[in-house]
């Protein structure tokens, strides 16, 4: 049986990364992530890896496409102000298919807003964020456990679909220390026979490039065609989510990471005094996992969306749960601030 | 009869968007040359900039990565740092190496990573049609400085150079031109240089090319060829700026201090 | 000297005439007819005086010419 060690959320993220076999991580510093540079530059080494402190985080999502073409597992994180750096990258990543990882611990915003653990930047990673038509694959953990498992899942992704996969944290769940068990070593890896090795004289030259200006006609209309048929296969087989006691749930409270710890203990509570709520977690944000939240509402009489934002979750939720918007209600904090329990659950006893 | 000279090897054999008389034909053709001599096509990784010589993977023919406009040094960072054996190349204009790039530049060069920069350095924006480079002289007349670059609002061009000459960790700076054939051979003597020590791990190198850019600059190839030698090359002047392997140091690559003392 | 003479691939010339006024002996013109380009491109009007110096190959942008030597 794998033993189980206290870690802090940041460097569960950090370790499950080696152990996926990432061995090139840039980044630059920002609160409150700074403990997986951290982690990665003493750990790194260890395993044989680079670790490099980049100038910038838009540099170091450069080096990330870099190193990626170049067919390596790689990484970078950072926080909000960070990640609207590295829109231009992870638009370009895409746009050349490349698998990469990136991290965000999200922080309050807009612009600097503040260094607590906030859900802001849920529209930016699921809606772009940078420029032109795609998608990056979004994984919201809850837990530390979470953080280490998707970590992992988020690598296999990457080179599965040659997508980047977005880690979707908050400063929060960074910074905080649960037991886990970390997951084992990756041991084998899937070929990539399109990453720059060098044109032997066997093969034609790889070139990896997201300008689709040949001159052939619509060569880019066919090309954005494909990668969206490629985000289909994605959101066939790889939303995750988790349903907590929906089956005969009144009220439906939906939640990713932080505010679904919050409303998962809101939902205990609300059952002691005899009213039947649920909790419906999406785990991927995109794929958002709209069957599985529209099976979980079909009998619930409200659903509230809790998020640590003004409300952009719940636009999906509002989206995808198959009612009416008007049974779609919304209690949100922005700026840091964490719903309390009491509030979620006066919230739904409003309801009644 | 054999050819004495020819078509590089590692050319693609397809016509090149780039307007008649342009640079960067010449310095494609002197990569490609000295990559047959080094016999280096396997081991070459280029890093194609945003600007007229995007297209460069389509015709030198080794494994490419397009970068971000500016971000060249940073790609090249990471592809390098996986592929310690490549050869790194990372090609680009004057926007893309010291306007937006001017950070990734920098650090590339301060970490002193083992890949090659070359630098094509014709002081105008060719692919946007003609705007203001970081490199453009006072005076001259372009999209965006229609009455002659004025030092007093925008100040004078950089030299870059000049500029990463001041840092400790680059092993070897050359300028060059390609306005004639001696100036070409110097160039191409010089990318050769830079691909050996790269090879030979000795470090990062870099290569300013000063080219001509007859289309954005308004005037025939041949009248273009003269003005880099007349105009360009008395303010960015040609030469070994520094050559470690070889014996070259200024001061600035061996500092006194700068290391914690115990 | 080498004797020899330049191989021009006349579809591949730009006409940027950088070449003619490189060569030592004067014996590359800008041909009278265009390619496909609609440009003229550099003919040899003396190919017994080539040198095989390839001063106007190094200096093409193009390409354009190889050149055969003895």
């Amino acid at each position: 049986m794998a033993e189980k060690v206290l870690m802090k959320g940041n460097e569960a993220i950090a370790e499950a990364a080696v152990r996926a076999g990432c061995r090139f991580y840039f980044a630059y510093p920002i609160t409150p992530q700074n403990e997986i540079p951290a982690y990665m530059a003493k750990r790194l080494p260890e395993v044989g890896g680079t670790f490099l402190q980049a100038e910038s985080e838009l540099a170091a999502i450069n080096m990330v496409m870099g190193a990626s073409a170049a067919g390596s597992r790689c990484m970078t994180s950072s926080s909000s102000p960070g990640i609207s750096l590295k829109q231009e990258g992870i638009s370009y990543i895409s746009g050349a298919q490349l698998p990469a990882v990136v991290v965000n611990m999200m922080r309050g915003g807009p612009g600097l807003g503040n260094i607590s653990g906030a859900q802001g930047d849920y529209f930016q990673a699921t809606r772009g964020g940078g420029n032109g038509d795609y998608h990056v694959v979004v994984i919201a953990p809850g837990t530390v456990q979470e953080m280490a498992d998707c970590t992992l899942k988020a690598f296999e992704i990457a080179d599965k679909y040659r997508v980047m996969c977005m880690i979707l944290g908050d400063g929060y769940l960074g910074q905080m220390s649960e037991p886990c068990v970390l997951p084992e070593f990756v041991k084998e890896f899937p070929a990539k026979p399109w990453a720059l090795t060098g044109k032997t004289p066997d093969r034609k030259q790889n070139k990896i490039m997201s300008l689709k200006l040949s001159g052939i006609d619509g060569e880019l209309n066919a090309h954005t065609k494909a990668l969206f048929e490629n985000y289909q296969k994605i959101q066939d087989n790889e939303t995750m989510s988790e349903t907590f006691m929906c089956d005969d749930a009144d009220y439906i409270l939906t939640g990713y990471g932080t505010c679904a710890r919050v409303c998962k203990k809101a939902v205990k509570m609300l059952r002691e005094q005899g009213i039947k709520a649920g909790l419906f977690r999406p785990i991927t944000l995109w794929p958002f996992p709209a069957k599985e939240l529209e099976a979980a509402c079909k009998n619930a009489k409200k659903i509230l969306t809790v998020e640590m934002s003004m409300g952009q979750m719940v636009q999906d939720v509002k989206l995808n749960c198959g009612r009416s918007v008007k049974d779609v209600d919304f209690y949100g904090e922005p700026g840091g601030i964490i719903p309390s329990v009491d509030a979620v659950i006066e919230k739904v006893k409003s309801y009644e | 009869m054999s050819k004495k000279y020819e078509f590089p090897k590692s050319m693609n054999d397809v016509p090149t968007h780039y307007c008649g008389g342009c640079g960067h034909g010449i310095v494609h053709k002197l990569i490609a040359q000295v990559i047959d001599e080094m016999n280096i096509q396997q081991d070459v990784l280029l890093v194609a900039p945003v600007g007229c010589a995007v297209y460069a993977y389509n015709y030198i023919n080794v494994d490419s990565c397009e970068a971000a406009h500016g971000r060249a040094p940073a790609v090249a960072t990471g592809m390098k740092r996986v592929h310690p054996d490549k050869l790194v190349i990372s090609y680009q204009g004057d926007g893309d190496l010291l306007a937006i790039g001017t950070g990734e530049t920098v650090h590339a060069a301060n970490r002193g990573e083992n890949i090659t920069v070359i630098f094509i350095n014709n002081a105008i924006y060719g692919m946007t049609g003609g705007q203001m480079a970081p490199t453009s002289l006072v005076g001259q007349v372009t999209k965006t400085t229609p009455f002659g670059r004025n030092a007093d609002e925008v100040g004078y061009p950089i030299r870059a150079c000049e500029l990463l000459n001041t840092l400790v960790e680059p092993k070897y700076i050359e300028r060059c031109a390609v306005y004639d054939v001696p100036h070409i051979n110097k160039t191409k003597a010089a990318i050769k240089k830079a691909l050996t020590y790269q090879k030979e791990g000795k470090g990062y190198s870099f290569v300013e090319v000063l080219s001509m850019c007859p289309t954005n600059w308004g005037v025939a190839p041949t009248v273009a060829a003269d003005w880099v030698k007349d105009q360009m090359e008395p303010y960015y002047p040609l030469g070994v700026f520094r050559d470690v392997p070889g014996g070259v140091t200024p001061e600035a690559a061996t500092p006194v201090a700068g290391v914690v003392t115990k | 000297m080498a004797k020899g003479r330049p191989l021009i691939n006349k579809e591949r010339c730009k006409g940027c005439g950088l070449c003619i006024r490189v060569c030592p002996k004067k014996i590359l013109e800008m041909s009278k007819e265009t390619n496909g380009q609609g440009v003229s491109f550099p003919v040899c009007i003396d190919e017994a005086s080539c040198i095989a110096c390839s001063m106007c190959a190094t200096m093409c942008p193009d390409c354009v010419i190889e050149i055969e030597a003895e």
